[in-house]
C-alpha cells in the first residue's frame, strides 16, 4: 500500500506574523520558514504506519513554487520514501490543492491520503474533506487515533463534544489532529541520506489541472487590540471588581 | 436577492447553539434564510429551528442512515438542497468544519471559512495566521458563497419565530464506506467548554495532573466550564479536548480565567472574543497581562483557595 502525505510550507510556529503597513499582506520576509506541524504529525503517522509492516512506501506531495523543495527535505529526512513537487507559479487555494494531489493519487494508485487537519497559514481545514469529496471516497477529519485491519481504517476524530469513532473503507482520506503522535526529529545522517532519495517535479499542466473558483484576496489588516485592562493587588480585590462589574 | 441555507448543527435532540450564532451571521449577509434540519427523527429541532428569529423556512431530511453526520452522507443531502440557494453556510464547529468543505467541492467552490464580520453579500473578513491577520475574501459571482461562521464572532439570533417546515425525502442511500461506531463524551455534567458563559483554565504552572483538580473545583464553584492550554495538555494535565487556542477550541465566554496561563500568541487567539478575561499568574511580566482586563501577580495555588473562600 503507498500512503500520499500532504506538506505545506508555512510560516514558522513561533513567528509572530506582521500585517503590511499596506495590507497588501503578510511581512513574511526573510522569517523562518517550515513544515506545517499538522502536516509533521501526518507524516509521523504515515512513517509509524510503514514501519508497522502495514505499508510499502511513503510518498510526500507540496504544492507551491521551487522554495516548497525544502520542506520535501525535510518530510525525506523524516523518512518519506520520495517526494512530488506540484510546481505552480501562484499559490494554490484548497479546491485546487485538492484536485492537484487527487491526481497525484490515481497517478501513484494511493490507497491512504493522511494530511494536516489545517495549515497554520490561511487556517482553512479544507483540502482533506475536498479531496475525499471529489474522489467520493470517505474522509475521517482531525483523527488522533488511526488503526488500520485489512482494507479499512477505525479512526477516533476529536470533535467539540469528546472522541467519536468512524470506520472507513480504504482508500480514504485522513486529517490528523496534535494528539494522533509525537513527531520525530531529524537526524544528521538522516539528512545527508535525503540529499539522495528522489523528490520529481510535475507541473499543473501535466497534471492536467486547471486553477479556477478562486476567491479573490482582498487587504489584510491586523486585529483590533483589545482595551487596556488593570490590575489588581489581592484576591479580595479581584472578586469586588468581579461584583462590580456584575461578573459574578 | 440572497437566498441563504443555513446547515444545522443537533444531536438529535437538541439544537446546537452554534446553529442560532450561524443565523446571525446569515442575516448580516441579508436575503431569505432557510434551515436544513437532517438527521432521523428530527420534528423536535426541526421546530426548535423554526422558532428562531428571521427564518423563511426549516427544511427537514429525515431518514435512518442521516442520524449520525456522517460528512459523506450529510454533504450529498445538502448538495441536492443547495440548488435553490446563493449561499450555504455552516457553523464553524467540529462539525461544520466537517461538512462544510466537502459540499464545498462537490459545488466546485472554494470554501470561505471562519466568518467573522460580513463586508457584503459575497465579501467577508476571515481570520489568517491563528487571528494575528484578518483576511477579506470575496466570492466570484459565478460561485456559491460555501462558508463557516466562526462561533466567537456572532451572538446567537433569537427566537420568537414561526417558520413554516417543510420536509424532503432523501435523494441517496448510505455511502458504503463509512460506518459510524460511537461517540465518547468527555466533561460529564460541567457546561460545554465551547458555549459555556464562564470559563476556567490553567496552563503549564497547573504543574501535574493532580493539581489541575484545583481548576475543576473552582470552575465547579462557579458554574463554568473548563479549559487548558496546549503546554498543559501536552504535559498530559488535562485532555485534548480542553485545550483553548489556534489549534484547539476558539471561545468567547462572558468571563474567562487565565490560571498560570502565559499567554502564548497561539492560546491568545483562542481567547480574543472573551468578554472580560482575568489573568493570575506569578510572573509580572507574562504576555497575558497585555490581553487581560484584569490581573493579578501572585501564585496561583494561593490565589485560588482564596476566591474559594471569599465566594464562600
Amino acid at each position: 500500500m503507498k500512503i500520499l502525505v500532504g506538506i505545506k510550507r508555512v510560516v514558522d510556529y513561533n513567528v509572530r506574523v506582521r500585517v503590511l503597513p499596506d495590507g497588501s499582506g503578510v511581512d513574511i520576509d526573510g522569517v523562518k520558514m517550515s513544515v506545517n506541524p499538522f502536516d509533521e504529525i501526518a507524516l509521523e503517522e504515515a512513517l509509524r504506519i510503514r514501519e508497522a509492516g502495514n505499508a510499502d512506501e511513503v510518498i510526500v506531495v507540496s504544492a507551491g513554487g521551487d522554495e516548497v523543495q525544502q520542506q520535501l527535505r525535510t518530510g525525506l529526512a523524516m523518512g518519506a520514501d520520495r517526494a512530488i513537487q506540484v510546481k505552480t507559479g501562484e499559490p494554490l487555494q484548497p479546491l485546487s490543492v485538492a484536485r492537484a494531489f487527487l491526481k497525484v493519487v490515481e497517478r501513484e494508485g494511493v490507497e491512504l491520503v493522511l494530511l494536516g487537519k489545517q495549515a497554520i497559514d490561511d487556517d482553512n481545514s479544507q483540502t482533506a474533506q475536498m479531496m475525499a469529496a471529489l474522489w467520493d471516497r470517505p474522509q475521517a477529519t482531525f483523527a488522533s487515533e488511526v488503526k488500520l485491519d485489512g482494507g479499512k481504517a477505525i479512526v477516533t476524530r476529536e470533535v467539540d463534544v469528546g472522541l467519536e469513532t468512524i470506520e472507513v473503507d480504504l482508500p480514504a482520506v485522513v486529517s490528523v489532529d496534535l494528539r494522533l503522535n509525537e513527531p520525530r526529529f531529524v537526524k544528521l545522517p538522516d539528512i545527508m541520506k535525503a540529499k539522495r532519495k528522489p523528490l520529481e517535479t510535475v507541473s499543473l499542466e501535466d497534471l492536467g489541472v486547471a486553477v479556477e473558483g478562486n476567491l479573490e484576496i482582498g487587504s489584510y489588516e491586523p486585529p483590533q487590540p483589545r482595551e487596556k485592562g488593570i490590575m489588581v493587588e489581592d484576591a479580595a480585590q479581584l472578586v469586588g471588581e468581579l461584583k462590580n462589574r456584575g461578573l459574578l | 436577492m440572497n437566498t441563504i441555507l443555513i446547515i444545522a448543527e443537533h444531536d438529535g435532540r437538541e439544537l446546537n447553539a452554534a446553529t442560532a450564532k450561524t443565523l446571525s451571521c446569515a442575516g448580516e449577509i441579508g436575503g431569505t434564510i432557510d434551515i436544513a434540519v437532517l438527521g432521523h427523527g428530527v420534528a423536535e429541532v426541526a421546530a426548535q429551528a423554526a422558532a428562531l428569529d428571521g427564518v423563511s423556512r426549516v427544511v427537514t431530511v429525515d431518514a435512518e442512515h442521516l442520524a449520525k453526520p456522517l460528512a459523506a452522507n450529510w454533504a450529498t443531502e445538502t448538495v441536492a438542497l443547495a440548488g435553490d440557494y446563493s449561499h450555504v453556510i455552516g457553523p464553524s464547529t467540529t462539525f461544520g468544519r466537517d461538512l462544510m468543505p466537502r459540499i464545498a467541492a462537490l459545488l466546485g467552490a472554494n470554501q470561505v471559512s471562519d466568518i467573522m464580520a460580513v463586508s457584503g453579500p459575497r465579501t467577508f473578513k476571515r481570520p489568517v495566521y491563528a487571528g494575528n491577520a484578518i483576511v477579506e475574501v470575496t466570492v466570484a459571482e459565478e460561485s456559491k458563497v460555501v462558508a463557516t461562521a466562526r462561533a466567537a464572532s456572532w451572538k446567537a439570533a433569537g427566537g420568537g419565530g414561526s417558520a413554516a417546515i417543510e420536509s424532503k425525502p432523501a435523494v441517496a442511500g448510505p455511502a458504503e464506506h463509512t460506518r459510524y461506531i460511537g461517540l465518547e463524551i468527555e466533561g460529564g455534567e460541567r457546561p460545554d467548554l465551547q458555549s459555556a458563559a464562564r470559563v476556567v483554565a490553567g496552563g503549564r504552572a497547573l504543574a501535574s495532573e493532580d493539581q489541575f483538580a484545583l481548576i475543576y473545583d473552582f470552575a465547579d464553584k462557579i458554574g463554568a466550564g473548563v479549559g487548558g492550554t496546549r503546554a498543559a495538555v501536552d504535559a498530559g494535565y488535562c485532555p485534548n479536548d480542553m485545550q483553548v487556542g489556534q489549534t484547539g477550541k476558539i471561545i468567547a465566554p462572558d468571563l474567562y480565567f487565565a490560571f498560570g496561563i502565559s499567554g502564548a500568541i497561539q492560546h491568545v487567539t483562542g481567547i480574543k472574543d472573551a468578554g472580560t478575561i482575568v489573568a493570575v499568574n506569578k510572573d509580572p511580566e507574562a504576555p497575558i497581562f497585555e490581553v487581560a482586563d484584569i490581573g493579578l501577580v501572585g501564585d496561583l495555588f494561593t490565589v485560588i483557595p482564596e476566591l474559594e473562600s471569599l465566594l464562600g
